[in-house]
């Protein structure tokens, strides 16, 4: 039997299981069915509820606009599957190709796709975290519940951690008229995703709209009273602020527990995949029945030296989820690259702001169009003399521009003129990562195309 | 065929109702150099790339002397363009001031608000076809709408129509690249100038005793010149564009007619559908007012500094790289990204009026008349090659239900 007939059979009568029924799965498991797979589909998730979307939670959704429960992600088609929501995957055995689930039940399969994407970084005291008060975001029961806590009488709230999801919720916090400390252990808000420069734009912004910043502190306990209220947060200069509400947002962390044992490539920082979304083993050896993609999957990229990417952003999860489930179901000269440039926006403080690229790897940075002053601008990351990332406040629209500058590996700084260009001349400053990287070697690659199916690799001789 | 002709015939009268041979052939050379040293785009993504370029300007100061420069005041007048014709940190300032009162955020409900009177004015509009065997679709229909819904949204008093109505085409006119054959420059010049002073006296009345509509709402916060530009340029665009939409929506369906029996069975199929005429027939088929600011390198070719800038919108969405079978027109169409309102900053800005309008009008327009057929086809055509549609489009009709 060849490798064809095999996927003419798997397509017509094979069992695909998805796990993780969020954006990535349910998008995978859509792209399935509009290939023509006519086999079973199994989608497994730990919450109870049908896929839901995600940013609205800690934005719309805090401000009563909208309701968590109204998110569910619109279908794109019917997906014909057995639902198995409300129980997490608890293992995974490779040679019975089966998925454990945490109820006992196991879950048979031809082809796998592991979309179980990132969860909140909990407080990592558990007692403080118990408190009545203490927060996370990331689900939509966590946004319910902020919501009603921030509906009801709430004196001061404190937002553990400045960086997107934080910023956000301190924004709502303050559009609800709420009193907010951000306690941000960095020089500045969004510092990690975007640098100091642009940082300390945010940082302008946060206090001109009455936030209570205090960057470069960490919250070193929670105190509760008698009955396990939230009452005060300790803070590592020594002093002390009254809260009765915490949100704790100090990122993400990968969903891969559950593959401990398995053999795959899953640890803490992801699951390592190819870029046709195939998961590595631990050997470094490639699977050919198991996928990943969303939150969860990490890739090698190559316009950023083939460094693995892990992305939690909302597009990359949906294209992603598209290659890896045409890729489950076609031989292997029909597979695509996943070479998703990086983008992903956020609203914050009356704000648009939106990234391309990986800004951290930059090591300079011009600030292209407007002016950071005006918090209206769109910046431009260098990375060894190429265009690399930008990142916008109020000027999302540019981005589609940087984004074919970055995959066609364009000249940095970028000194051609455009509207709102502000300067005769640019002069590059360092974007003021906190923690810089180390320059690497490679050859310079450019992606070309328009679309997913039209995207492959080609090589370019590096920059003189 | 020498590069100079293709322009000319596009821009050439006898060829308005059917543009889109001369686009494909266009297509074949997607940034294509016309002897005066301006540059033709007309392929989806290099016009979709373009639109969003930075060092694309729609301030057509930035030509060198001896181009036309579309949108430009005269400079005597002292009268600053309006937000088309100007680039950011301008053109976003002017542009969120005025989406104050007009759209979300601060005013996610105003447009909403005026889909009861605009409902009432399609119903009133088709209660008049009752008797007859034969309408004017432009005149007894697609025209109103839109000025009602334009006079609405400023303003401005209905019954001061007649008057505007002359100014608004004079001035459309004016950006239609060979406009300047029938002393069209002149004739819009003085155009701008009435109805500027028509605007100023309005606008004084409005700061004195604000009412309904944004003219009212935007006199505190801009300079008399800008918020009369601004008028000029709403007042013209609510005159000139949606009256083709709906006329080329109709035009269209009634050229198919299996179509409209489907639509009349599947009223849900609206959305698509009008998306789709966007698409086949866009009310704005071309923007010829943009300049490059610097050299830039697109599809094989480099249009220089300094050069005058065609956006080819109706070309490029008929683009089969981009579009399947693209000169059918196919209401089922999977991701129809089409650029009909634009893309980028200079996005149609009343395009959710636009749609609205639409919305309030085909399905009610298809629901109630009973059509036999187009009386002429094509129908005859305006002379504005930009903002193109017919001038009138006769339809017979057999009946109106209620």
């Amino acid at each position: 039997m060849s490798a064809d007939t095999d996927v003419e059979v798997l397509r017509r009568q094979g069992r695909i299981v998805v796990v993780g029924a969020s954006l990535a799965g349910l998008r995978a498991a859509e792209t399935l069915r509009d290939q023509g797979f006519t086999g079973s589909l199994t989608m497994i998730g730990d919450e109870p509820y049908e896929p839901y979307d995600r940013p609205p939670l800690s934005k719309q959704a805090l401000l009563g606009r909208a309701r968590p429960e109204d998110t569910a992600l619109p279908r794109r088609r019917d997906i014909d599957a057995e639902w198995r929501l409300g129980v997490a995957a608890a293992g995974l055995d490779r040679d019975a190709k089966l998925v454990r689930l945490a109820n006992g039940d196991t879950v048979p399969y031809d082809r796998l796709l592991i979309a179980t994407g990132t969860r909140a970084r909990p407080w990592f005291h558990p007692e403080e975290a118990a408190l009545d008060g203490v927060f996370v975001l990331r689900t939509r029961d966590d946004s319910a519940r902020l919501h009603r806590k921030l509906a009801g009488a709430v004196s001061r709230v404190l937002v553990i951690g400045a960086g997107f999801t934080g910023s956000e919720v301190a924004s709502a916090c303050r559009e609800l008229g709420l009193d907010v400390t951000v306690a941000e252990r960095g020089p500045a808000p969004l510092v990690g995703a975007l640098g100091g420069v642009i940082g300390a734009v945010a940082d302008r912004l946060q206090r001109k709209k009455g936030v209570d910043l205090r960057c470069g502190i960490s919250v070193t306990a929670l105190e509760g009273d008698e009955v396990g209220r939230l009452r005060r947060a300790h803070l590592s200069d020594g002093s002390a602020i009254d809260v009765d509400v915490a949100v704790v947002s100090l990122g993400a962390m990968r969903n891969t527990e559950w593959l401990a044992g398995s053999g795959v490539a899953a640890g803490p920082r992801g699951i390592a995949c190819d870029a046709g979304c195939r998961v590595f083993d631990v050997n470094g050896i490639v699977t050919d029945d198991i996928y990943a993609a969303g939150d969860v999957a990490r890739s090698p990229h190559p316009l950023f030296d083939y460094q693995f990417l892990a992305l939690e952003h909302w597009g990359n999860a949906v294209e992603q989820a598209e290659i890896a489930a045409h890729n489950m179901i076609c031989a292997g000269p029909d597979r695509r690259p996943h070479l998703w440039l990086p983008m992903f926006w956020s609203s914050q403080f009356g704000v648009n702001i939106k990234s391309v690229g990986v800004p951290s790897l930059g090591d300079q940075l011009v600030v292209a169009q407007g002016a950071l002053a005006e918090e209206r601008f769109v910046a431009v990351y260098g990375y060894r003399g190429r265009v690399i990332a930008a990142a916008s406040f109020d000027g999302a629209k540019w981005l589609g521009f940087y984004e074919q500058q970055i995959a066609a590996g364009a000249p940095f700084p970028p000194e051609y003129r455009t509207v709102d260009r502000r300067t005769e001349t640019l002069h590059p400053i360092d974007p003021a990562f906190p923690d810089p990287h180390l320059p690497t070697h490679g050859a310079t690659v450019t992606l070309t195309g328009h679309s997913p199916s039209e995207r492959r690799v080609a090589f370019v001789p590096a920059h003189a | 065929m020498t590069s100079g002709t293709l322009v000319a015939q596009i821009t050439d009268y006898a060829n308005r109702a059917d543009p889109y041979p001369l686009y494909a052939e266009l297509r074949g050379t997607p940034v294509r150099r016309e002897d005066d040293g301006s540059y033709l785009v007309s392929t989806y993504y290099e016009v979709r790339s373009l639109a969003n370029d930075p060092r694309l300007s729609n301030d057509t100061g930035n030509r060198p002397a001896g181009y036309a420069r579309p949108g430009q005041p005269a400079p005597e007048s002292g009268l600053p363009p309006s937000f088309i014709f100007t680039d950011p940190p301008v053109h976003d300032r002017l542009r969120d001031t005025i989406n104050r009162p007009f759209g979300p955020p601060h005013s996610p409900r105003f447009l909403d608000g005026l889909r009861g009177e605009l409902a009432k004015t399609v119903t009133e509009l088709l209660d008049a076809f009752e008797g007859k065997d034969q309408v004017d679709i432009v005149e007894d229909f697609s025209y109103p709408l839109p000025v009602t819904a334009i006079c609405r949204v400023l303003g401005v008093p209905r019954e001061d129509e007649p008057r505007f109505h002359v100014w608004a085409d004079a001035l459309a006119s004016s950006i239609d690249p060979h406009s300047g054959e029938d002393g069209g420059p002149e004739k819009a010049q003085r155009a701008r100038q009435d109805m500027g002073a028509y605007l100023i006296d309005l606008i004084e009345t409005k700061r004195r005793h604000p009412g309904p509509g944004i003219l009212s709402a935007l006199a505190p916060d801009m300079t008399p010149a800008d918020l009369e530009a601004t008028a000029v340029l709403l007042l013209v665009a609510g005159h000139e564009t949606t009256v083709n939409a709906i006329s080329n929506t109709t035009l269209t369906l009634l050229r198919h007619p299996d179509l409209l029996q489907r639509f009349q069975k599947e009223p849900e199929l609206a959305v698509p559908l009008i998306e789709e005429v966007l698409r086949y027939e866009p009310p704005v088929q071309f923007v010829p007012w943009t300049t490059a600011l610097a050299d830039i390198d697109i599809a094989g070719t480099t249009i220089p500094k300094g050069s005058p800038v065609w956006l080819m919108l109706a070309a490029a969405n008929r683009d089969p790289k981009r579009f399947q079978d693209p000169d059918r027109f196919d209401p089922d169409r999977k991701d129809n990204e089409h650029l009909g309102f634009y893309t980028g900053i200079h996005y149609c800005f009343g395009a959710p009026l636009a749609r609205i309008e639409l919305h309030l009008a085909v399905p009610e327009l298809f629901r109630r008349v009973k059509f036999s057929g187009l009386l002429e086809d094509p129908p005859p055509y305006r002379a504005n090659a930009v903002l193109r549609g017919p001038r009138h489009l006769p339809v017979a009709i057999e009946g109106l239900t209620a």
